[in-house]
């Protein structure tokens, strides 16, 4: 960084969504490594008490802003050339510490990019640093993290929501414009809810995985935080669409998403499944939430108030079968071997990896890799692994048909505004009932997204969109839209809304 | 326990071969497969060596291969098929579990064709399926003789096809033949190297016995760390043997894994039933369900090449050939190429059966002996011998040329400097002598040089002429054609 600091005039730039910052840079108002020492100034200050980083990155964000600098000169930019992202920690970076918020991948530096980091390098965006998260993505509030405690924006005292935390909480903060999350039950558009920011999880298959440190692999995609919807239109462009690496990604071409702004949502066939108002919800969410589905009705959707999503309920068990099963497979690998931490002082190999696992995983780690070893194993797999497969098929049947006469699905995101740390910590059940409206979404693999929609309590509200697969057009068009109808995805966190201009 | 009639035991045995794919790339990633003679951890990358987020990526090449291997084999090939985890930790296995196929194989069902002591006998398949081979774990001693391990993740990911056999087979020379066979076919298909010394062929046995006449299995023994296809058969005998012992005494045989002891021919004990895996098998997230369509399986039918049984068959009928012949010649498909090749380059207008079997028995008798000499099974191809030559060598025979004498010199000579058989007898004066005057003279002389054998032949003493013939035969060097050398020897000694 400059010993002068960035002027205030550039922390303002910073303020802007990522692609009002993209069009200052190609007008040459300020250089993306003025943008990049801001950035990287408000985040390091922020960081005390905002949590939201494992490692910044601050030399090579300050090289690739050079070189964002060099194309930006040389008319050779792109929409994300020299903007400054947040990079969950559970995505490969090459040469940059890796750790999935876990002991066990202490000192982990990848060999390699993931495919969406290389995408993004490749666009010439500007990585300020890998985020906070739950261990290996398992948690819904940051607070199962092995190196740091992420606060809310919005009040210090309580959670970020998770486990995409970090990512959401520096957006929140005005960090970063941008940053990537994996959401595999809940864990972009929760954590985005809770922060007053959007998120998106995309269609299982949208977006590669190539790279991404597995939890639960059939259920997980990576996706795009932001703070309007086009700029996250922006981040799900960069990152969709086939990866040979991944055989999982599919071969539907990705639509220009901007490009369908312009047709609002007239006549836009909505549905609110009464399913997902779970019991326990709290009244100034749903209030929230039926208040956004009233401003979508104004503007000319055709709501339709009674779909019926009878499965739902199941989703919750079906996820804590199928999920914690492949990460009982995919944490194998972590024995103390090849790379991570390891355990020596034992007498025998064997007690050496169990040393290695036993030290290396946190609480909520262990209890879903037993979980998932239990489900699986001989005598039970019929009875829980096999019968969750078939009640997801359901499901996901479900969705289909709920789909299949209307365009797009409104429910609340999570049933409350963000809770207090340590709050439910001792309670995993009170825990993962925090995720009962976005997991149902992984199930089925739909595409789902959050969108503020108001407060409560003064803590921010998310509006969850969910789609038909591969239709990201239709949430990004009435996020979109909704944006232009209501103001709650510009208001800013107050403790934090001056951060680093200061600094 | 009193028993008045000893009981008679039948054994039971099914195989379960492990054969390495020789594709170019591994299974899951595009690191090189070829890992023999390679120098540990070079042939490596994230995804083989594990890394936290690495996804693999089917090699399609050797899911063919291993379609192909079914067809071949008579196996069903299901339109859909899968891949599972297996999981068991391991420091040998990268990721903690291997990608292999429970369930769903590739293909099902078949069998294969043997035969022991000119008995046949068909040998059912239960499956066929496609996994990944895990690292290699090298086991050291330090200097204070404490044991420790190196890790070569070469090996990891090479693609490795499992072929199950049902419980069929009923004897120690029954296992040798079935793997005989199998491995004949594999290098047929040329999917595989079915090497057991490299590591590329690899089998294990489930051996239990049973009262001759009994329908219900007895307690299944695997048996491993077999090394050869004569360790199998040991292993085999040895366990039969074992398990006779244990029930004729008034035990029990438990189910259980043995590994079998080279050094002492005898199998023991390594896990029993309790301490079995439970490898927790689950569909492979990372991959998408593995559909064969029938159009697929069509165009792998049509690259089927001709396989050894019905390759023998045609030589006999298209060659004129016994069925030990066509044995030999179609051994390897090398080799029954070769043949063909010179069958046809020796008879230019069609097949000539006479000079078909000429062809054969050069390649049986005399070629077969000098590419032993150069230590074993050196294929053809390896040698500066060509079929063109064999072709050459029986076209001079037949057409009078050169005699037979001469042709195994010439051919000796071919085979160390790769000369055409032409060339040769061109150079050295080979040719055979026709002039009769030149014979005659020699056998005039022959006649004069040695009384006593032709007193002998005036005598009555038929092996005379034998050995006057071999005297003109030893001044031609070989050249002159013997039965014309008989008769003109014949025609002046029953005149003089
Ligand atoms: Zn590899």
């Amino acid at each position: 960084m400059s010993s002068s600091g960035p002027s205030a005039d550039v922390f303002a730039v910073l303020d802007l969504p990522a692609h009002e910052q993209a069009a200052r840079l190609r007008a040459g108002d300020l250089t993306a490594r003025q943008l990049a020492e801001a950035a990287l100034a408000r985040v390091h200050a922020q960081d005390a008490s905002l949590g939201a980083y494992i490692t910044f990155m601050d030399e090579e964000a300050l090289a690739q802003a050079d070189e964002a600098d060099a194309r930006l000169r040389s008319g050779n930019a792109g929409p994300l050339t020299g903007i400054p992202i947040g990079v969950k920690d559970l995505l490969s970076t090459k040469g940059t510490l890796t750790t999935a918020a876990s002991r066990m991948l202490e000192g982990f530096r990848p060999i390699i990019d993931c495919t969406v980091v290389a995408r993004l390098r490749e666009a010439g965006a500007v990585f300020v640093g890998k985020t906070n998260l739950d261990e290996f993505a398992m948690g819904s509030s940051t607070e199962h993290s092995a190196f740091a405690q992420t606060h809310n924006p919005w009040d210090l005292a309580r959670v970020p929501g998770g486990s995409s935390g970090g990512s959401a909480a520096t957006v929140a903060a005005g960090g970063v414009p941008l940053s990537l999350g994996t959401d595999t039950g809940g864990s972009i558009r929760q954590p985005a809810a809770l922060c007053g920011i959007l998120g998106l999880k995309p269609t299982y298959g949208r977006v590669s995985r190539f790279g991404v440190i597995a939890f639960a692999s059939s259920l997980e995609q990576v996706g795009p935080f932001g703070r309007d919807a086009e700029d996250v239109a922006l981040l799900l462009q960069a990152i969709a669409g086939l990866d040979p690496n991944d055989a999982t990604t599919a071969p539907v071409p990705v639509p220009d998403y901007r490009e369908e702004f312009a047709r609002g949502i007239e006549g836009l066939r909505v549905g609110v499944p009464r399913d997902f108002f779970v019991e326990g919800m709290e009244d100034g969410v749903r209030q929230a939430v039926e208040d956004a589905i009233a401003v979508f009705e104004r503007n000319g959707a055709v709501v339709d108030r009674d779909v019926a999503l009878p499965t739902v309920s199941a989703a919750l068990p079906v996820y804590y079968i199928i999920a914690p099963s492949e990460a009982s497979a995919n944490l194998a690998r972590y024995d103390g071997v090849k790379y991570g931490f390891s355990y020596h002082d034992a007498a025998s190999m064997w007690e050496e990896m169990e040393q290695t696992r036993g030290r290396g995983f946190g609480d909520e780690v262990k209890r879903r890799i037993m979980i998932g070893t239990y489900a699986l194993s001989a005598g039970y797999y019929d009875a829980y692994y096999l019968k969750a497969q078939k009640v997801r098929t359901l499901i996901r049947r479900d969705f289909d048909a709920a789909l299949s006469n209307h365009d797009l699905l409104l429910t609340p995101t999570a049933p409350t505004v963000a809770f207090r740390l340590g709050a439910k910590t001792d309670d995993p059940l009170a825990m993962y009932l925090n995720d009962l409206c976005t997991l149902p979404v992984n199930i089925a693999g739909n595409p789902g997204m959050s969108v503020p929609c108001g407060f409560s309590e003064g803590l921010p509200v998310g509006l969850q969109l969910i789609g038909r697969p591969f239709e990201e057009a239709t949430l990004l068009r009435a996020a979109h839209a909704y944006g232009t109808f209501t103001d709650w995805h510009l208001r800013r966190p107050p403790a934090l809304a001056s951060d680093g201009a200061g600094a | 326990m009193t028993t008045a009639v000893a009981t008679e035991y039948e054994v039971v045995v099914g195989l379960e071969v492990h054969v390495q794919l020789k594709t170019q790339s591994k299974m899951f990633c595009g690191c090189a497969a070829d890992y023999f003679d390679v120098e540990p951890n070079t042939r490596v990358c994230p995804v083989c060596l594990g890394m936290p987020g690495m996804l693999p990526v089917i090699n399609r090449a050797a899911v063919e291969y291993t379609v192909l291997t079914g067809l071949a084999l008579g196996c069903a090939i299901p339109q859909h098929s899968k891949f599972d985890r297996k999981n068991y930790p391991y420091p040998d296995l990268m990721k903690g579990y291997q990608i292999s196929q429970y369930d769903q194989p590739l293909c099902v069902g078949g069998g294969l064709e043997i035969e022991v002591d000119g008995v046949p006998h068909y040998v059912r398949l239960e499956r066929i399926h496609l996994e990944e081979d895990t690292a290699r774990l090298l086991h050291r001693e330090d200097a204070h003789g404490e044991g420790y391990s190196l890790l070569d993740v070469n090996r990891s990911g090479v693609p490795l096809m499992e072929i199950v056999s049902r419980p069929d087979i009923r004897s120690a020379a029954q296992a040798g033949a079935f793997l005989r066979k199998l491995r004949q076919t594999l290098r047929y298909l040329e999917v595989s190297d079915a090497d057991m010394e490299k590591g590329s062929f690899r089998c294990d046995a489930n051996v239990s016995i049973r009262p001759r006449g009994s329908e219900t299995l007895g307690a299944k023994v695997e048996v491993k760390n077999m090394n050869s296809f004569r360790a199998v058969m040991r292993a085999i005998e040895s366990e039969v043997e074992r398990q006779t012992e244990v029930l004729t005494s008034g035990g029990v045989v438990v189910q259980e894994t043995r590994g079998y002891i080279d050094a002492t021919g005898t199998t023991v004990s390594q896990r029993s039933k309790e301490e079995a895996h439970d490898y927790r098998y689950f569909p492979e997230p990372d991959l998408p369900p593995l559909d064969i369509t029938p159009a697929e399986v069509e165009e792998l039918q049509r690259r089927l090449p001709e396989l050894p049984d019905a390759r023998k068959q045609r030589f006999e009928a298209e060659f004129g050939l016994t069925p030990s012949e066509a044995a030999l010649l179609t051994e390897t498909r090398a080799e029954a190429d070769s043949y063909e090749e010179a069958v046809a380059l020796a008879c230019p207008h069609g097949v000539d059966k006479g000079r078909a079997r000429a062809v054969a028995h050069w390649f049986i008798g005399d070629v077969a002996r000098l590419r032993h000499q150069e230590g074993g099974e050196v294929e053809l191809s390896a040698t500066p011998l060509t079929s063109a030559h064999i072709a050459e060598l029986v076209t001079l025979v037949e057409g009078g040329t050169i005699t037979l004498t001469t042709a195994k010199e010439v051919l000796e000579i071919a085979f160390e400097s790769g000369s055409r058989p032409s060339a040769i007898v061109e150079e050295r004066g080979l040719a055979q002598v026709r002039d009769e005057g030149e014979i005659d003279r020699i056998a005039r002389e022959v006649i004069e040089a040695n009384p006593k054998p032709v007193a002998d032949y005036a005598a009555g003493k038929a092996a005379a002429l034998q050995f006057l013939v071999g005297q003109v035969m030893r001044q031609t060097r070989g050249r002159a054609d013997a039965n014309s050398v008989a008769d003109v020897l014949r025609r002046h000694l029953d005149a003089g």
